[in-house]
């Protein structure tokens, strides 16, 4: 197997929060536009595109790419993390040198908005979930955790510290969403979403997008650019039920599990390698999950681990630096968001800054526990 | 819970291969489909069994226990359900091991009232001509509307 190692050599975000005077494209666009800059190419040079939603063909059309190879993966919040990964394998073939991926998404203004995910009345969560009260995120991804809650433990108190923790790393952060400093009694006086759900236990809903250059190191070295670039070490990609409420197992993701398995094996690192973690949190139970199902803590370790600092600013394993979706930014499909910022503290230029990054564990999930994705990053080449 | 109407809630949109299921409840049955070759049952409906793989999957009358196995309380009403609010969405973990998702009757959205593996029995309410699931905690069967 070609083991030539692969580089994102461009990062941008486009600016975040309610942007009614631009669409879903024009975010995907100017997102391209931002992370070639920050790359040092042109749209000439790039040969391969990746987009989840919109037709990578047509994105491509728009921007005045030929590319030679494009991804359409389209598995919700995590579809980037993937686009990642297979453009590392498409480069290391030859089928392309210079690849953008690509997301932008109107969450909040719904200008020009696609639906990520649709559930059609025939569709098998359109028959056997929708009809029974559904609809949203915030009703069907929270599903599982009174049943994760019981089997492991986990207080109303533990859910309420994953916000408090994530607030002390977009405190003041001007583009983060949410700035100030959370306590749990904040958490838990905001109303009821979905109980036990409370509003600060759910993600903002935003306008925004982020897209990626990635190439080969070898062509990275080449680039006359300041900026360090970022390896891709290992990924995995897995997948679970169509309908939550089917998932595998409801107190354990089978789809963490399996791809953050399979990223580690193939970056060949243990959990005492990793210096940052970004764990996808749509919602304040998904990095209770991420960290067991990860295995940086055993069963039912999770909240307690949070709730003693250990993520926050200074503790052992910096978690959702950015403030996470629950704080920074969540267009709806947030897996982007949380590459750039493993890219950030990678290259050492995060808001917060953690010192002496090395390797970075990004966890994302999609379609509401349907599918999952890991990448590990790193600052030095393998 | 209000008593269900059709005005604004969403319906489901039978495929040939789930329109079984969807018939029995309109005989007031819950029919799972039940595999001859490996024993297990499987659901939601499919071509094969999702287990073995086989084309011998059956439909079969089941019991309509079940237990509570996770919940939400739900505060942000869908299209339709305005009315409802606050109102439970239930995970029921069959006898016969599938998992599905319904609503709860006959018990307040009440988070002490509303335990863990609590037994539940299936009873069923039209919905436009359709007929769907709610489950009801176990003592109260026979109070089917």
């Amino acid at each position: 197997m070609n083991h030539q190692p692969i580089a994102i050599v461009g990062a941008a975000e486009t600016e975040l929060g309610a942007l009614p005077h631009l669409s879903e494209l024009d975010l995907r666009a100017d997102a391209a536009y931002r992370a070639l800059a920050d790359a040092g190419l042109e749209v000439k040079d790039i040969d391969g595109i990746a987009t989840a939603v919109e037709p990578p063909n047509d994105m491509a059309h728009m921007l005045g790419i030929t590319p030679s190879w494009y991804d359409g993966t389209s598995v919700g919040g995590c579809s980037f993390l993937v686009h990642v990964a297979h453009a590392a394998a498409a480069i290391r073939q030859g089928k392309c040198k210079n690849v953008l991926v690509i997301h932008g998404e109107s969450g909040r203004s719904r200008v020009g908005f696609r639906p990520a995910r649709q559930r059609p009345p025939h569709s098998m969560s359109g028959q056997f979930e929708v009809p029974y009260g559904v609809h949203t995120a915030a009703n069907m991804f929270t599903l599982p955790v009174m049943r994760f809650m019981k089997d492991t433990g986990t207080t109303h108190e533990h859910l309420a510290h994953v916000p408090v923790a994530q607030s002390h790393w977009s405190l003041d952060n001007p583009r983060a969403s949410r700035r100030r400093l959370l306590s749990v009694d904040d958490v838990m006086a905001s109303p009821f979403i979905a109980y036990p759900f409370h509003k600060l236990e759910c993600c903002v809903v935003t306008d925004g997008g982020g897209a990626l250059v990635i190439t080969s190191a070898d062509r990275a070295r080449d680039l006359r650019r300041s900026k360090n670039p970022v390896y891709v070490l290992g990924s995995g990609e897995a997948s679970d039920s169509a309908c939550i409420s089917m998932m595998d197992d409801m107190s354990s993701s089978k789809a963490f599990r399996l791809s953050s398995r399979a990223a580690f094996k193939e970056a060949g690192i243990k959990h005492s390698d990793v210096d940052h973690l970004m764990i996808y949190d749509a919602f304040a139970h998904l990095p209770l999950f991420g960290l067991e199902d990860l295995g940086f803590v055993g069963r039912g370790e999770a909240g307690d681990f949070i709730a003693e600092g250990n993520t926050r600013p200074g503790g052992r394993l910096p978690m959702n630096t950015n403030g996470g979706g629950l704080l920074y930014t969540h267009t709806g499909m947030y897996g982007m968001f949380a590459i750039q910022e493993a890219v950030r503290q990678l290259r050492g230029e995060a808001f917060r800054q953690v010192e002496n990054v090395r390797t970075s564990v990004v966890q994302g999930v999609g379609g509401m526990f349907t599918a999952a994705a890991t990448l590990v990053l790193g600052n030095q080449q393998p | 819970m209000t008593a269900e109407s059709s005005t604004g809630k969403a319906l489901p949109e039978p495929t040939p291969i789930t329109r079984p299921y969807w018939d029995a409840l309109k005989a007031h049955e819950l029919q799972l489909q039940h595999c001859e070759a490996c024993g297990q049952y499987t659901f939601y409906p499919r071509l094969r069994c999702e287990h073995c793989g086989k084309d011998a999957l059956k439909w079969t009358p089941v019991s309509g226990r079940g237990t509570l196995h996770s919940y939400i309380i739900n505060h942000v009403a869908p299209p339709g359900w305005e009315q409802d609010v606050p109102y439970v969405v239930a995970v029921v973990k069959l006898e016969e091991g599938p998992r599905m998702l319904s609503n709860l009757r006959g018990v307040p959205p009440d988070p002490e009232l509303l335990k863990l593996d609590m037994p539940l029995q299936v009873a069923f309410v039209p919905r436009g001509d359709m007929v769907l699931t709610v489950f009801e905690p176990l003592q109260l069967k026979g109070s089917q509307a």
